[in-house]
């Protein structure tokens, strides 16, 4: 088996972001990390949305990511430190729009590694030098510094090792231009190794430590070295030098600390706490992240705790002294894992979990009543302040970015009967956790909609004069009128425009610099700017049948197939050619290009005829309407259209380089064909084919991102686009629409006004590129594992945390924490400690936004929820008591009830994670009633451990207690064991049964194949795995081959033997001796694997599944960062050379950009076996032309057959 | 003779440069404490497996790798008492 792996949408975790002006404009940009992704993205300061500049697939893991400007400089670099054992800066090269490697120095080994740097990064802020560490020993520091053509230099590396030292954090210090500082936070085990009493470890000490680069001696020295009392998690650089005293803000549990050398005594500060917090009192708080902002005149930082309160911090100083560390509360946002402050007043969350955020900050929080906390208030110690949480303030929400991080598993299924199937994705952990349901489409943002008096049957947008930003009207064409609407702060009509309102209109465009015209069946008004208006008849009886216009050209189309041809002249003038032309049979449709920037006219026309043919008519002069090429179709046209791929203008205004005409051809059968046409000979070649649905297929020319695109519009409305160098072909998760064209105004640049029934719509697409459209609801808990209802289709989802109050608790202790507000105060105070108690009570904050109290470890809650797929609506909801965890699920039917349904959970009673502990295990037996959407408790069967997998099986279920595989029976009291196997080594996570063969997959040790012997009512471990896999999902393929995905980010094929014996009647020795006589400390027979492949992300989801009505099979699976992938088999040998020849060029021509090798990574864990890396293939579309060719001539084919291929594969199985 | 000298010194360049390379006299307790050292540091470099945990545990990943560098200073608590040599 050969299997072919791609994405189908990237991971959307963010677990590094910097910010700085990677352009080297004025424009603040942010460079982000998700897991094995760098992503740039700018935040728009006028609009509030992000947009994705460029997605860098890097076939590595980074682990840290910086930024830094040299001295002087206007442009910041990245530094990445990854698993490659190397080194990366990186350029943005904005005209190119990609990520350049300035510098590549290798220092060690390659992978996550205890002392191979690459864990840490640290940064002189004045940009000359950088420090990377490892987690333990090692340090490097490179200078950098600029070479007599300013080009950006790095050093041989400068060791700094220290052995036997763990590094919690490290940062640069800001000492002006004296000789570059860094500051580690570092713990020194050595003691401890050696002292056999224990007791080094209780005095052991976190120390801070500063290293200091002599630029003058080219040497790092260990310069000073501090014990600190708490243990510290995070650094933040204060600005130094000219700027501020510099030093560093040590932020350890519960204290934030300011320390410098010289004579700065430390000012130390308690991190204030929640008021009335209904978190475990022992935990300590403290801050996890972290941003700067700075001016010329004054800094200050924001700092995240770990309730995703942020406090403003800032220092009082006294001649470069620092006397005061001030806190004020500033606002409650997501637990962060990176936060950048930009100097347009933007702050950029990037959330653990969940979906990131761009806020506006409209406040500093200078002036208001909030409290402000100094290190100067005096405070008993272990005391600390207090304050309240409260909704945003100073932060107003600007921008969401979805992220579906991390997925926790996810079925795909057609519940909506919608033809499509969707995703059905439970996400998130916490409070912030939701069900969303995923459909591929793009979400379309409906900006307004308005009637019409009656059913129009098309519309235009023109703009008056050519050098106008935005559109001034919008035209209706009704069966016998014409309305005209003009666009400003609202949609009005006008009558004075000269387009004449009595009739319809066939189209409509601007003309030269300021005129207008209005093609209607009898004739071609051309209206000047000063509405002097010419008109053109159509002669005698004849009418106008089709036409096409651009800003120069007019092509018409009158009864009997006579084409008739305009072209405006330098005066304005519309001149007739001299000769028309007469078509063997009827036009169908038309359409002309737009006029090349400088040139006067366009020199194609696209026809498409009743004989199933298109053809290329040439406008030129020279040989004008003289036919160019021509292609056969499998059915009519019923719409074409010219545009041009890539070209446009960037956001700067300059003309980006043109990527060659395609036409589009919609057929009456809902097919859409894109051919490429040479913009010389008129050529057409390189034809892909789509299925976009049961209608006939209409073409609209509209705007994405300055370049043209296709509305393609039949059953659903497809939009045809190039994004990030990639072709896509999305449906719109809208309403069918009948007629469109592109929209431009001021509050919505780049959008569509449409038609559907009698309504007019203006939409607009601003998640581009996306892949799936999301439907979103809230969940209470981390959703674990989720089942669907086989008849009502609705969903039971458990939901489980642990360090977490069920509600009942949380009611009981606010009720508690109020008794006691009102018992401590005296006798005076009472009635106001009341008061406050039932404010107490009364005040709740969303969890969603503010967390969930902490309850401490061992502390669970849970519930069972059943959940409609589409409205989302909750018809069920079990919350199980205090500290009993939810951890499987199943469906299934017991061969003695009939057909009723029954669901079954297997529940944890008080679960400790670490020493993993627990006290007994449950399962609970539910009947579902009410057609599946409620449910009703039968019995509780008490087990000894955790049954954490459930499956039905023949009548029965089978349930993994456990490290134990049973078979239980339903009893009337509860559930009635029937068998027993003890032989799986450690736990049993998932079943699967097909036929008599049970697949059992241990947490550890892969997985095993059992077979159940009626007869003897046995269950025998027959086969095994050679490899420990920690299997985290697993998909049965057929009946004897089996995906797997681990805990690492692998995944594997696995099949038995053809020659496997799995019936012991054909055992040959006769005495059960191949059952029990092991091999390797297992079984006697092993599985072979077929494939294996690194994904590099957690799979939590395995399935196998269509996704597109009519495609073939293929294997998905999802990932903890948030990413949907799948493998597909190849059909034929000759596919499969292919690509592997590809890949293989490919591995050359585009190494990974952080220095990881391709196939080391793909082979991570195990080496990589019969996979082929689409996502590096694809790379061929991004590659330069060059290269392209270089490659596809190794190939024997050209670059557009290369791509038609890439293409193919992802269209057959997916999109 | 000069063979023998130089494999050792060798062995001895390895030891000191890679922390964790193994001897003749590793203790079962050294090579444990090494062995949980490489995979902490591991769950730490690897983003998918920090957030593993902190989703398990209901922590922040930020609290979580504290957690697990703490746990990186004495993974299986202090050496055995070994009996003096002499």
């Amino acid at each position: 088996m050969f299997l072919y792996a791609l994405t189908l949408q990237r991971a959307t975790t963010i677990t590094h972001a910097v910010h700085g002006n990677f352009s080297g404009t004025k424009q603040q940009e942010i460079a982000l990390s998700r897991g094995k992704i760098l992503e740039l993205v700018k935040p728009d300061p006028n609009t509030g949305k992000v947009h994705t500049l460029l997605t860098v697939e890097i076939f590595g893991v980074i682990r840290t990511l910086m930024s830094f400007r040299l001295t002087g400089g206007s442009k910041d670099y990245v530094v990445c430190g990854t698993d490659s054992g190397r080194i990366c800066i990186l350029e943005y090269i904005p005209n190119k729009n990609k990520f350049d490697r300035v510098h590549m120095e290798t220092f060690g080994k390659s992978g996550c590694r205890r002392i191979v740097p690459g864990q840490y990064l640290a940064i002189d802020p004045k940009g000359r030098a950088v420090m990377i560490g490892s987690t333990e020993k090692q340090k490097l520091v490179y200078i950098l510094n600029r070479d007599s053509e300013a080009r950006l230099t790095i050093s041989s590396p400068l060791e700094a090792h220290k052995s036997n030292t763990l590094v919690y954090y490290m940062a640069g210090v800001d000492v002006g231009f004296e000789n570059p500082m860094f500051a580690c936070l570092e713990m020194d085990y050595e003691e401890a190794d050696n002292d056999p009493t224990g007791e080094a470890i209780q005095t052991a000490q976190q120390t801070l430590t500063f290293y200091e680069l002599d630029l003058g001696l080219n040497h790092v020295v260990r310069k000073y070295s501090e014990p600190l009392e708490e243990r510290a998690n995070h650094l933040i650089t204060v600005p130094g030098g000219n700027d501020g005293p510099g030093g560093v803000l040590v932020c350890a549990e519960n204290y934030i600390t300011y320390k410098n050398f010289g004579d700065q005594p430390d000012i130390k500060s308690p991190i204030p706490r929640r008021r009335n917090d209904l978190d475990d009192p022992e935990r300590g708080m403290m801050f996890i992240c972290s941003a700067t902002h700075k001016t010329k005149s004054m800094f200050f930082f924001l700092a995240q705790t770990e309730q995703g309160d942020i406090f403003k911090v800032t220092l009082e100083t006294d001649e470069d002294m620092v006397t005061e560390i001030r806190l004020k509360y500033f606002d409650t946002v997501p637990v962060a894992s990176a936060m950048c402050v930009l100097r347009t007043g933007f702050l950029f969350v990037a959330s653990d979990y969940g979906n990131h955020a761009l806020y506006q900050i409209a406040h500093l929080g200078d002036d208001d009543e909030e409290p402000e906390f100094s290190s100067a208030m005096l405070l008993e110690e272990g005391d600390t302040f207090f304050y309240a949480p409260r909704p945003l303030r100073n932060l107003v929400v600007v921008d969401e970015l979805d992220s579906l991080a991390p997925i926790m598993s996810c079925q795909i299924a057609d519940l909506a009967n919608e033809d499509n199937p969707q995703l059905y994705v439970t996400c998130g952990r916490g409070p912030r956790s939701s069900l969303r349901v995923l459909r591929h489409g793009l979400e379309v943002s409906e900006m307004a909609v308005s009637e019409l008096p009656g059913n129009p049957n098309a519309v235009w947008t023109v703009k008056v004069t050519e050098d106008d930003e935005f559109d001034s009207y919008i035209i209706v064409s009704f069966v016998n009128a014409t309305l005209v609407l003009s666009i400003g702060e609202t949609v009005e009509e006008v009558t004075d425009s000269g387009f004449l309102g009595t009739t319809p209109t066939l189209s409509c465009s601007l003309l030269g610099e300021n005129a207008l015209v209005q093609v209607y069946p009898e004739g071609i008004r051309h209206i000047r700017f000063d509405k002097r208006v010419n008109e053109w008849k159509a002669p005698g009886k004849k009418t106008i049948l089709k036409c096409a216009v651009n800003q120069r050209q007019v092509v018409i189309a009158l009864t009997g197939g006579e084409l008739v041809y305009f072209e405006m002249d330098p005066s304005g003038q519309l001149n007739e050619y001299t000769e028309r032309k007469e078509m063997s049979s009827d036009v169908i449709c038309m359409d002309l290009g737009k006029v090349p920037p400088g040139e006067q006219r366009t020199r194609f026309l696209a026809l498409g005829l009743a004989d199933n043919t298109v053809r290329i008519i040439s406008l030129d002069p020279t040989d004008c309407l003289q036919p160019l090429s021509m292609q056969a179709l499998p059915a009519v046209a019923e719409s074409v259209c010219i545009i041009e791929m890539g070209g446009g203008e960037d956001e700067t205004g300059e003309q980006r380089p043109s990527g060659g005409l395609v036409l589009n051809i919609g057929l009456q059968n809902g097919v859409l064909l894109r051919t490429t046409l040479d913009n010389v000979t008129g050529d057409l070649s390189d034809t892909r084919t789509r299925y976009l649905g049961t209608r006939p297929v209409k073409l609209f020319r509209v705007l994405t991102q300055g370049s043209d695109a296709v509305l393609g519009m039949s059953s659903r409305t497809w939009l045809s686009y190039q994004y990030q160098n990639r072709f896509h072909l999305t449906p719109l998760s809208y309403d069918p629409l009948e007629f469109a064209s592109g929209f431009s105004s001021e509050q919505c640049p780049e959008g569509i006004v449409a038609i559907s029934g009698n309504t007019l719509r203006i939409l607009a697409l601003e998640k581009l590129g996306t892949v799936f459209n999301q439907v979103s609801t809230g969940l209470q808990y981390t959703p674990r594992k989720f089942a669907v209802h086989p008849t009502s289709n609705h969903l039971v989802i458990l939901e489980t945390d642990h360090n977490a109050y069920t509600e009942e608790t949380k009611e009981h202790r606010r009720n508690q924490m109020a008794t006691e507000m009102i018992q401590a105060a005296g006798e005076e105070e009472r009635e106001l400690a009341q008061e406050m108690a039932q404010a107490f009570l009364r005040e709740s904050l969303p969890e969603d936004k503010f967390g969930s109290p902490k309850a401490g470890p061992g502390m669970w809650a849970s519930q069972i929820r059943i959940m409609h797929p589409s409205s989302g609506e909750t018809t069920e909801k079990i919350c199980l008591e205090q500290n009993a965890a939810a951890f499987s699920l199943a469906i299934c039917r017991f061969a003695s009830y009939g057909d009723q349904w029954f669901l079954l959970v297997g529940v944890a009673h008080d679960m400790n994670l670490n020493p993993r502990q627990v006290k007994a295990g449950e399962i609970h037996t539910y009947r579902f009633s009410e057609d599946g959407t409620r449910l009703e408790l039968i019995h509780k069967t008490l087990v000894d451990e955790v049954p954490q997998a459930i499956c039905p099986y023949q009548g029965r279920v089978l349930i993994g207690v456990g490290k134990l595989l049973r078979i239980y029976d339903l009893g009337k009291k509860k559930l009635l064991r029937k068998c027993e196997n003890k032989h799986i080594p450690n736990r049993i996570v998932s079943l699967h049964a097909v036929g008599q063969r049970v697949l059992v997959c241990d947490i550890q040790e892969s997985v095993h194949w059992v077979r159940y012997r009626r007869s003897e009512n046995q269950l025998v471990i027959f086969a095994d795995d050679t490899y420990p896999r920690w299997v985290t999902s697993a998909a049965l393929l057929d009946y004897g081959t089996v995906a797997v995905g681990d805990k690492f980010g692998n995944i594997a094929i696995l099949r038995l033997p053809s020659d496997v014996n799995d019936d012991v009647q054909e055992d040959p020795s006769g005495t059960k001796a191949l059952w029990t006589r092991g091999l390797l400390n297992g079984c006697s027979q092993k599985c072979d694997v077929l494939c294996s492949y690194h994904v590099g992300e957690i799979i939590l989801s395995l399935q196998k599944s269509t996704l597109i009505p009519g495609g073939s099979e293929s294997l998905v699976y999802t990932t903890l960062s948030g990413g949907i992938g799948m493998l597909v088999p190849f059909t034929s040998h000759e596919d499969h050379d292919f690509f592997q020849h590809l890949e293989m060029h490919m591995r050359n021509e585009a190494q990974p950009l952080l220095g990881r090798d391709h196939l080391g990574f793909r082979s991570f864990y195990f080496p990589i076996k019969n996979v082929i890396d689409g996502d590096l293939c694809e790379l061929f579309n991004s590659i330069d032309t060059a290269k392209q060719n270089g490659v596809a001539e190794e190939l024997d084919r050209n670059p557009a057959e290369v791509s038609k291929k890439l293409e193919d594969i992802r269209t057959r199985y997916a999109f | 003779m000069g063979d023998r000298y130089n494999i050792f010194s060798q062995m001895e360049h390895l030891q000191s440069k890679y922390v964790g390379t193994g001897h003749s006299d590793t203790t079962k307790w050294e090579w444990l404490t090494n062995q949980h050292r490489d995979s902490l540091a591991s769950y730490i470099g690897h983003p998918d497996l920090l957030s593993y945990i902190s989703i398990a545990e209901n922590e922040t990943k930020a609290r979580v790798r504290f957690n697990l560098l703490e746990k990186m200073f004495q993974p299986c608590g202090p050496p055995p008492d070994r009996p003096n040599l002499d």
